[in-house]
């Protein structure tokens, strides 16, 4: 164990450290195993957890230059100690219930939030051998803690005993299982690509052949969209509305109550970014950066690859929240329901079909023919809408005779 | 770890007694001097007229039908989606005519006009 060792796999070391002081205790090996497996758990969601502080920061700075202004910057360097006296601040605020409020349930809701966030991080992979744990249906799991997040918003919005949490629970709960359904047949295509549904042998996958952002483009491109209606952001955040429903489902938390629900959101955009990093842009690799400079193959630059590639994808989020004014709720459900969703269907019916029919060609004829059908199904899409476009123009070009009474 | 799924109960656990642990820090040290005003429902705005808990757009069920009816078609996806590495084409021609028959499902709910917001 030398120190090069220590800092290219501090987890790896730590890990292998702890297994042979409790073995050298004298425990029996399950107990060994539970314990270390518990301490991993706590530093790694103390490590999500810490990493949510400071996206409080990053969120609050990035739109500010946004909107052109400074964003905190009196506490500390950069204001970068700003969220420590905020937490502070939230938490040792009134806690108000209001009178006629399900009790349970209205305490329940922010737990389940943050709860449906921070089980990602345990099968979330950062490194080779850095990860929570490997499960085999690794995107069925991640689906379900999503669910988690709905249920806690329809909870929040119903247990306020408050009409404008209830509608804004209803606009965000219709939002998220509308959404949810091209998320999901998006995550079936590195499903089909792969072969497993193990975020690791994803990664795994795409380190030895190439990105699936290279192989799916179009399939990326609805995940982002949905994702961002899933995470409730704007142009989707219908569950916000100052002039009509105010903040929506949360409108009656305060103090750390309603912290949980903020920190929540930061932390879910956040994940989501690190999962468009690992399912579409190679996981902990370097896009083969690392076959030519070994030591970026180490635990710690691929943990670096993925948090680096995660906060890619979160400032891409930001970026689109803070610039695009969001929609109607009429439009923004057909524009699932009457193009995500069939869009979607036949991304992955045209994909399985060429997958099975060139999953033995080698790899740079598998790549571009993908690469190629999912241009295609996306121009074959928009010259779809724009003949359906021209024909609205068109009968409106020539309006029907006035009737005679 | 042997079995993942111990891993998962574990982070569940700890998953739960983070959030909830500021929470009773809060309730500790937090003030509590509630008044009938102030837990009013909605304090700094109208008072509510009638119940919260009001009816809502009979939309809202129809949308959730038409996911409830997809979503469980997704999971039915996922093992196709896993075999088709194994399996011969022949299973890829059945998963397309099992979406095709869902996707008349959609057709169908979009020809009777139930995916207009009304």
């Amino acid at each position: 164990m030398s120190f090069w060792n220590f800092w290219t796999d501090p987890i790896g070391v730590a890990d292998a450290w702890l297994r042979g002081l409790f073995a050298g205790w004298g425990m029996p090996e399950f107990w060994v195993s539970l314990l270390v497996s518990l301490i991993g758990i706590v530093v790694l969601v103390v490590f999500a957890l810490v990493l949510d502080i400071m996206l409080v920061w990053v969120e609050r700075k990035v739109v500010a230059r946004f909107q052109g202004r400074l964003g905190p910057n009196r506490v500390g360097p950069f204001g970068l100690f700003q969220p420590f006296p905020d937490i502070v601040k939230l938490i040792i605020k009134e806690d108000i219930t209001p009178a006629g409020a399900d009790k349970v349930v209205f305490n329940m809701a922010p737990v389940i939030s943050a709860m449906s966030v921070i089980i990602l991080w345990a099968i979330f992979p950062l490194a080779a051998r850095v990860y929570g744990t490997d499960l085999n249906v690794g995107v069925l799991y991640l689906i379900a803690a999503g669910a988690f997040g709905t249920l806690s918003v329809i909870m929040a919005g119903w247990s306020s005993n408050n009409k404008y949490a209830l509608l804004g629970a209803f606009r965000s709960v219709a939002t998220m299982i509308s959404f949810e359904i091209p998320l999901v047949v998006t995550l079936l295509i590195p499903v089909v690509i792969t072969g497993s549904m193990s975020l690791k042998a994803i990664s795994e996958a795409q380190i030895n052949s190439v990105p699936f952002f290279l192989v799916a483009p179009l399939a990326f491109l609805i995940f982002l969209i949905s994702a961002i209606a899933e995470l409730g952001r704007s142009p989707f955040d219908l569950n916000e509305g100052e002039s009509e429903i105010v903040s929506g489902f949360h409108i009656e938390y305060s103090g750390m109550k309603f912290g949980w629900f903020y920190a929540g959101e930061l932390l879910h955009s956040y994940t989501v970014g690190g999962l468009m990093g690992i399912l579409f842009f190679g996981g902990w690799g370097w896009f083969g950066l690392e076959k030519v400079l070994p030591w970026l193959d180490t635990p710690f630059f691929g943990a670096i690859s993925v948090l680096g590639k995660a906060l890619i994808g979160y400032w891409i989020i930001m970026w689109i929240k803070y610039t695009v004014p969001r929609i109607r709720i009429d439009h923004m459900l057909a524009f699932n329901w009457k193009f995500l969703t069939p869009l979607s269907f036949a991304l992955l019916m045209v994909m399985a079909v060429v997958h099975s029919l060139l999953k033995e060609q080698a790899l740079w004829i598998y790549v571009p023919a993908m690469f190629l059908s999912n241009i295609l199904v996306g121009w074959v899409t928009l010259e779809i809408l724009r003949n359906n476009a021209r024909q609205q123009r068109d009968a409106v070009k020539t309006p029907e005779p006035v009737a005679q009474h | 770890m042997q079995n993942p799924w111990i891993y998962i109960g574990l982070f569940l656990v700890i998953g739960i007694v983070v959030p909830v642990a500021p929470l009773i820090i809060a309730a500790v040290i937090a003030p509590k001097k509630p008044n009938p005003i102030k837990q009013s429902t909605y304090e700094c705005g109208m008072e509510t007229v009638g119940d919260s808990w009001v009816q809502f757009k009979a939309q809202y069920y129809v949308f959730a039908l038409a996911f409830l009816i997809f979503d469980v078609e997704t999971v039915f996806l996922f093992p196709w989606a896993l075999s088709l590495n194994i399996l011969p084409f022949f299973v890829v021609v059945e998963g397309i005519i099992f979406i095709l028959i869902l996707l008349a499902g959609l057709v169908y709910l979009w020809r009777k006009g139930m995916l207009e917001w009304v």
